[in-house]
């Protein structure tokens, strides 16, 4: 018998460990373009111990491990590319301690982020964390680790910016807490201690998350979504800056596609406001439409779009498929605002040379400070032409985004090492040192942000 | 091409000038009215051409069938006085343009029922009111091979409604149609108002919905169980195209034991739901078209209803909500009927 896998059903019991091809076929799969890359084994902890033997298995079997949360980066981050252990920790979804008063939340990381909301809407209705356009099933330390961004919080930053402690479970096997945990007080900031930010957007190749605090934020009553229409997407910078200067939308979100026809040239603002009372509202939306826009629909070049509407949720993940080929996958990147009329007319241009039809978005982080620009592009899964042709654009896309100034989101190998050749060389090495120190042994999702030179 | 067909000696020999003096929203008086009319119709500017909120209602004022609403939206069209931003009119316009195939056309025996654009109303269309009706077409989509565009008179469109409308005529003639029931308001205006203004031969027979369903409830009767409750009806603008037919609500509310309740602005008073208005470019309409919806959902409390009935898949949206929000429930009309006849509404 195959001494890894008894090895793992001890650690997790039979019902949690497998090497049987059709359960290894289902974790050698992405949502999106990535060629199947398979495990050689599939384990599910449930505790931060229990990673920890595994962790402790893997180094000195020298096998990789590939952790993973819902699996729906759609970049193929959490696809083993060398093989290994795929480590599903989607059963360690406990949520541990809330504190009402401080608003936060602590969870195990495999959470889902439907499940945190569900809990949250039943029993702290006036409290929510920042939900990624993702489905639900996605978790919050995925989101987390990948630097995600949530609906209706886009003034607090990045979903990482929202990480008020951390525990990890390191590449050879030591458990550590980061934040006011790691003294023994509450689960209530990361600061002001030494910065340790080494495991945010390392896929996971420094170390296992494995419990977090996440800040909650008020939950108001009503929460409905306006929208803004303009036809020159060069005004689309000037308009966040004013709309983000007064400060009123808990989502501001600029967008176009070339399907639906009405769509197409078109860009939409949609702005998600909150509020107790239908005052609120108002006062809200008075400061925004008749406030900072009301010039422009003045002179004719913006308008309101349509009737305020209730907010559906997931607002993102619904719009992509307008192909209706099953499938999506798209290339998201950290932008200056400023680039949103060259990112929409030269996304729109890759997508016409590979006969897609584009969809792009722009969602403001922070007061604008950034934007998640993301060019999505819809394949058939059943035609690999189609597949082919979205997994070119996606490489365009990446060449583009540095082009243009910005920075990838989540990138897949491919797109780490365009960064990694444009990277400040010191930096450079300092990421090979860390990732040296942390995992001597090289077996955290290998082939992830590897620095060769 | 097709032309309005608009008799300017009618509006020159008018003593009333009700177009533009029983205007709700602009406050003209008859000497006022008199000149901005001539105005209009030797194309000149006038301020009833920026100011104007599209509401149809002027078409239902005319005492002489002369079709100042339609001139009036041809001028904003010829002197580009448009009443939205150019955003809206570009988004609006390519919202009717068909993208996902051709329509199943298959041969309909018997009346047909067409839902023009909304597709998403085929659940109201369930049960025995509508037995015997063959649903032209409910794949969202395909909706938009039915779309009559008349909404782009809110646009200052004539010309692309013009374009588009042999099309869509040809398109439900197709289905070899002798007679069809409308179900919004908008359809039924096209068909028997703005066509014949502007020489588009249809060569079926439109029926509208409520004098479908005021006939239908009287072969039904016996299953009509009085409703009893105090009921408000919001007119939508399209309604204004075929006044003759809104004897047709208070028929039905008689028939299913509705009380339409007595309210200021009702009939030919009744106010804009102020969806459209809501996005116009003159300045302040945001806020007119929100105390204008508070103007009249305030009416129809104070006049004690507890139902709000619509027939506009528009005005439902816009103030559907507002509605419920003051304790009156929003209903589609064909499910008030359906609720008076035992069914349960969709």
């Amino acid at each position: 018998m195959d001494a890894v896998y008894q090895a793992l059903v001890k650690i997790v019991g039979e019902d949690y460990a497998s090497n049987r091809p059709e359960e290894l076929f289902t974790y050698s799969k992405d949502l999106g373009t990535s060629e199947p890359k398979f495990p050689d084994y599939v384990a599910a902890p449930k505790t931060a111990e229990e990673v920890q033997k595994i962790i402790l298995l893997a180094n000195k079997k020298k096998v990789p491990v590939v952790p993973l949360g819902g699996g729906m980066s759609l970049a193929g981050l959490a696809l083993p590319l060398q093989g290994g252990i795929a480590l599903d920790l989607k059963r360690m979804d406990q949520i541990i301690e809330l504190n009402e008063k401080a608003r936060y939340v602590v969870v195990e990381a495999g959470i889902s982020n439907g499940k945190l909301t569900a809990y949250l809407h039943k029993h702290y209705p006036h409290l929510m964390h920042s939900e990624p356009g993702a489905p639900p099933a996605a978790t919050i330390g995925g989101n987390i680790a990948i630097h995600g961004q949530g609906d209706m919080a886009h003034p607090y930053g990045f979903n990482s910016d929202m990480v008020n402690g951390m525990e990890v479970v390191l590449p050879t096997g030591e458990i550590c807490k980061f934040g006011s945990c790691s003294i023994g007080s509450g689960w209530y900031t990361l600061h002001p201690l030494p910065d340790i930010g080494l495991f945010l957007g390392w896929n996971g190749s420094t170390g296992i998350i494995t419990k977090i605090s996440l800040r909650l934020f008020p939950c108001k009553k009503i929460r409905e979504m306006d929208l803004f229409v303009v036809e020159d997407e060069g005004l689309i910078p000037d308009l966040l800056y004013e709309l983000t200067h007064v400060g009123m939308a808990e989502d501001l979100i600029a967008f176009t596609s070339a399907i639906p026809p009405f769509m197409d040239g078109v860009h939409h603002i949609s702005m998600n406001i909150t509020g107790d009372t239908e005052e609120e509202m108002e006062f809200k939306r008075h400061l925004l439409l008749d406030g900072k826009l009301a010039r422009y629909i003045q002179d004719g070049t913006g308008g309101i779009g349509a009737v305020s509407q209730d907010i559906q949720r997931p607002q993102i993940s619904k719009s992509a498929d307008w192909k209706k080929g099953g499938g999506f996958e798209y290339v998201g990147s950290i932008m200056p605002v400023t680039a949103y009329p060259e990112c929409y007319r030269r996304g729109a241009e890759i997508s016409t040379r590979h006969n897609i039809p584009y969809t792009v978005l722009g969602r403001v982080i922070g007061s604008a400070h950034a934007m998640m620009f993301s060019w999505s592009y819809a394949f058939n899964r059943a035609d690999p032409e189609t597949v082919r042709h979205a997994r070119e654009a996606l490489h365009e896309t990446d060449s583009l985004v540095l082009e243009l100034g910005g920075t990838i989101w989540k990138p897949a190998v491919f797109g780490q090492k365009l960064m990694m050749d444009r990277m400040d060389s010191n930096t450079l090495q300092m990421m090979k040192k860390v990732k040296n120190l942390l995992d001597p042994n090289g077996i955290m999702n290998p082939g992830n942000w590897e620095v060769n030179e | 091409m097709f032309q309005l067909k608009f008799d300017e000696t009618k509006c020159f020999a008018c003593e009333t000038n009700d177009c533009l003096t029983k205007c709700q929203y602009l406050k003209i008086d008859p000497d006022t009215a008199k000149i901005e009319i001539k105005k209009i119709i030797n194309k000149k500017d006038s301020f009833v051409l920026h100011e104007c909120v599209t509401c149809y209602a002027c078409e239902e004022y005319c005492p002489t069938g002369n079709h100042p609403f339609y001139l009036i939206v041809q001028r904003q069209e010829e002197l580009n006085i448009l009443p939205l931003p150019d955003p809206l009119i570009k988004r609006g316009i390519r919202i009717g343009i068909p993208f996902r195939g051709e329509p199943d056309i298959q041969e309909i025996k018997g009346p047909a029922l067409n839902l023009g654009v909304f597709s998403s109303l085929a659940t109201l269309t369930r049960g025995k009111l509508f037995e015997g009706l063959t649903l032209m077409s409910a794949d969202s989509r395909k909706m938009f091979h039915y779309f009559c565009q008349l909404m782009y008179l809110h646009f200052g469109r004539i010309s692309v409604i013009n374009e588009r409308l042999e099309k869509i005529i040809e398109t439900i003639a197709a289905h070899k149609v002798k007679e069809v029931v409308h179900f919004h308001d908008e359809c039924y205006g096209t068909y028997t108002s703005y066509a014949p203004a502007f020489g588009f031969a249809v060569p079926f027979k439109s029926i509208h919905l409520f004098e479908y369903l005021y006939n239908r409830l009287k072969e039904l009767k016996s299953e009509i169980k009085p409703l009893n409750f105090k009921v408000a009806y919001q007119r939508p603008c399209s309604s204004r195209l075929s006044s003759d037919k809104y004897q047709f609500v208070d028929k039905i509310f008689d028939l299913i034991g509705a009380e339409h309740v007595k309210r200021e602005y009702v009939g030919e008073n009744a106010l804009c739901c102020g969806g459209t208005i809501l996005g116009q470019k003159k300045k302040g309409s945001r806020q007119f078209s929100l105390d204008l919806q508070k103007k009249n959902i305030d009416d129809m409390q104070r006049a004690g209803a507890q139902i709000c009935v619509f027939n506009c898949p528009a005005c439902m949206q816009t103030i559907g909500k507002p509605v419920a929000k003051k304790g009156m429930m929003p209903v589609f009309m064909s499910d008030l009927c359906r609720l008076a006849i035992g069914e349960k509404t969709s």
